[in-house]
Order: structure tokens, then sequence, then C-alpha cells
């Protein structure tokens, strides 16, 4: 039981997200092909925008693909792509200052989740980026919910803290990240 | 060294069943009733088999154990909390008598520790502890090694039954209740898994490493805790999304100790899955160290009582 770890690509706990421009030829299957490099070569992936609207001047289509990943692998990615075949436009650029995800869990619709979510914005100062809800035993019941969060450049603290004192006052519990935990 | 085996149990019978392998002699055994003493060195197999069929260890009393001539007491009688009573007056006992003393026993060192480090101060023994944080994994001599003022923070699992029921709630998308007791079942949880699952047992460990990194100041009383039995199986999944997980994640640092479930990536180092745990020191020097291993265990955790052992100095 726990030896599973050992199969696990190693890595040296340091995690850094980044992103990358990758195009696509629009055919059946392509995204998935051109994600499997990613994977395989220890990435996590986080979100893709895949731009179908757009087509790149050479008629293909941008997909943004935010990862992470220790930093030390992260060229190994960069070139698990490349030898898929894969054109990447623009790799490395962190799109926002930082982002950080928390889970909320309790009564999340009774205590009314869009009056939390818009007090977690003027409050935290952060931006709700995306959130996903679980609500498995119905809406009376107890829920969780995903919220990724965009914070400015060092005010990630600042910003769990105020989420913090929010889930208090509603009765909420909140996993927070663990700053510092990926260094 | 000679050592006097105090408390019987799956630590405490391992301790002086590899004894004799890491160099050492057992004089003495004892649990909470009866002890057997030999200042040649006891008989372990024959003594443990008459306590396994339900006899006494032999025919002296715990009290006489004191009485031998011995350089190290292993306290290995089980964690108690408060006045971490019997626990603490053993080691005081071993103390006062110049002899060393090494703990698989959390609670003096989480909850006395200022007054051990006086009555060793007063004392030609020395205390060692190695075996209260993450049984076999060598957690507090690495940090002795990088010395405690550079160790800006310890973080990690430090809960083997904790971290497999949330690593099997993501896996299986099952809920705390039935992994409860699928854990209870495989004997990875106790019948009373209270002191796991609510956290109690990961700070007392991070309570004890906070009092290493700022020489003492801490209790279980000071230590933020929060358990895992409010985790819903809907909070694993969600988390999986975004290519994170839950874990019991502990943190102690010269300003507090934290437990509480927290978000790590998925394949980060601090996903450690089923019983396994992990440490990752911070260091000012040498940045992150990580250890891991199994946390638990008796043979495991002997090794590690015997380790201090043979790191403390000839008497």
């Amino acid at each position: 039981m726990g030896e599973e770890i050992d199969d696990e690509p190693e890595t040296d706990g340091g995690i850094r997200a980044y992103t990358v421009r990758l195009e696509l030829v629009d055919e059946p299957g392509e995204l998935l092909r051109a994600l499997a490099p990613i994977a395989d070569n220890g990435g996590n992936l986080l979100s893709i925008h895949h731009e179908r609207g757009n087509i790149t001047p050479r008629g293909h289509i941008p997909v943004e693909v935010d990862l992470e990943c220790p930093p030390d692998r992260f060229d190994a990615v960069v070139d698990g792509l490349r030898d898929a075949g894969v054109n990447v436009i623009q790799a490395g650029a962190e799109r926002y200052g930082e982002e950080v995800s928390v889970v909320l869990v309790g009564h999340l619709v009774e205590t009314d989740l869009s009056e939390t979510l818009e007090a977690i914005e003027a409050d935290a100062a952060a931006a709700v980026v995306d959130l996903s809800l679980a609500a498995p035993d119905g809406i009376d019941a107890v829920s969780s919910a995903r919220l990724r969060l965009a914070v400015d450049s060092g005010r990630v603290e600042d910003a769990i803290a105020a989420v913090r004192s929010i889930a208090d006052e509603r009765d909420l519990s909140v996993v927070e990240p663990l700053p510092g935990g990926d260094a | 060294m000679r050592l006097a085996v105090l408390g019987a149990g799956a630590v405490g019978r391992s301790v002086a069943e590899l004894a004799g392998e890491y160099g050492h002699e057992v004089v003495a055994l004892a649990d909470s009733r009866h002890a057997t003493v030999d200042a040649d060195g006891i008989d372990v197999s024959s003594a443990l088999e008459r306590k396994d069929a339900g006899d006494a260890l032999g025919s002296a009393t715990p009290e006489e154990l004191f009485e031998t001539d011995y350089d190290v007491l292993v306290e290995a009688t089980p964690t108690t909390l408060g006045d971490a009573e019997p626990g603490f007056s053993h080691v005081r006992r071993a103390l006062e008598d110049d002899r060393h003393a090494v703990l698989a026993n959390k609670g003096p060192v989480a909850e006395r520790y200022e007054e051990l480090r006086d009555l060793e101060r007063e004392s030609a023994g020395s205390i060692r502890f190695e075996a209260t944080v993450g049984g076999a994994i060598p957690i507090l001599s690495t940090i002795e090694d990088s010395t405690p003022e550079a160790v800006t923070a310890v973080r990690g699992v430090l809960n083997g039954t904790a971290n497999f029921i949330l690593t099997r709630m993501a896996a299986e998308g099952l809920d705390y209740e039935h992994v409860l007791s699928e854990a209870q079942d495989l004997g990875v949880a106790e019948a009373d898994p209270t002191f796991d699952v609510d956290g109690t047992d990961a700070a007392l460990k991070f309570v004890i490493l906070a009092n290493v990194l700022a020489d003492g100041g801490f209790s279980l009383e000071d230590a933020d805790v929060t358990g895992i039995q409010n985790v819903p199986g809907s909070a694993l999944e969600l988390a999986a999304e975004d290519g994170r997980t839950i874990r019991l994640i502990g943190e102690a640092t010269r300003d507090g100790v934290r437990v509480g479930p927290r978000l790590v990536p998925e394949n980060g180092a601090l996903a450690v899955t089923g019983t396994r745990n992990i440490v990752q020191i911070e260091t000012r020097h040498a940045g992150s160290l990580h250890n891991s291993g199994r946390g638990a265990g008796g043979p495991e955790t002997a090794t590690a009582v015997l380790s201090d052992v043979g790191r403390l100095p000839p008497l």
C-alpha cells in the first residue's frame, strides 16, 4: 500500500504554474494527442482554452494550456510536446500574478453561494476565475465548491485569510492550499 | 548499552527483540504490572512468549526495573495527554538517577517539554525522542544535524490512518464513513479512531517539532487543529479537477502549530499515498529536505529508538 508512490514520476517538491500556447491542426483527436506529453512528463493540467473560433495565420487552432510542474521538468514537457509534432508557439509566460485554489465545504447553497462569491471578490481582492460545485446529496445537504482565485502577486496569504473569515461567518469550512508547501 | 524497556506493546517488544542486532543488551522489560529483570541480560523471547500466553512477563515488579543497573530507559508506554503520566515520572526517575531516557511515548515531549529539559540539565543522562515523530523516518536527527536554528518550518503528513482514509476517498470516490470502516477492517484504523482522524495524533507530533525548533513553549492546547471527519468525498473530487488532492497536513514553526486538511498538488512531494508519511524540512541554507517512509509500526518505530540509543554518549 505504501509503495504506489514509487511508481509515480519523481518530483523535487517544487511546483510552478506555466502557460503554453500551442497551435493544432483541426482534426479529431489532435487536442488529446497534444496533451499526452504534458502528463507523460509529470505535468498537471490546470486548464485548457481551446479557441475554436480563432484561426492562426497558418490556418490552425490556437490552444492555451495552463499547467503546473516542477521547474526542472518544464523543459521536458515542452520538448515532449515538440517531439510529438505539436507546434509550441509560446512557453513559460505565467498568466496571472498568482493563482490559488480553495475548496469550501458546508451548506453552500442555503448560505447563498453567490453572496459568498461576491464577498470573496470584494474582501479578498481576488477574481473568482473558475468555480465548480458538487452537491451529490442534494442542495440541502453538505456540498463542496472549488474556487480558483486570481490574486495579485504577493497577496495570496491576505486573500486566503479573507476567505477564511468569510467562511467562518457563514459556518463553512475551507480547505486551504499550503503556501510554501510546494517549494 | 544496557536497556531497561518500559512498555511491552508493539514498540517496546520490538525494541527488546531487535536490541541485540544493534549491539545492545536488554536487562529489564516491564509492562504495567510485571517485569523481568536480569543484570546479565534477559531472555526476551521467552518473556514475550509468557506474555502472549496470558502469563506475567516475569516475576519482578515494574518498580524493580528502576533498581537494576541500566544505561538507558526506553519509555514505550502508551501516550497520555494532559500531565503525560505515568510516562513523565518514568523519565524523571531515570534522569534523577543519572541515566539516559529514550522516549517512544509522545505525551511527555509534547506536553511537558520544558520540564524534561530542566531535568536533563540537572542529570548526567540525556533524553532523545526520535520515535515520537514519524516512526522510522529520521526527522529529529535531520533537524539536529541541520541545527534547529537553521530550520524555518516543518510540514508534512504524519498520520497514516488519516492519510489512508483520504487516499482511498480520492481514489474510489467514496465518503468518509465508508472508507473508515474499511480501514478498521484492514486494521489500519483503531476501533476508536478519534485520536487519528480528529488531528490530535498529528498535532502532538508537530507540537514536539515546534518545541524542538523553539526550544520549548508549546503544548497541544497551543495547536490549531482540524480533523478530516467533515471532508466530504465531493471535496476530493473537486480538488482533483485542479490536479490537487487533500491531505491532513501539519505545520510547525517557531510561531505555532497548525494541523488541518489542505490542498496539495496531486504529483507533489507531500501527496504521499496510503499509510506512508512524509515531512518537508525547510532550511535557511539548504533549501527543502524531504524525508518519507513508514511513520508507524512496531519494528519500524523500534529502529528509531535504537538509532537514538546509538547516538547517546557513554555514561
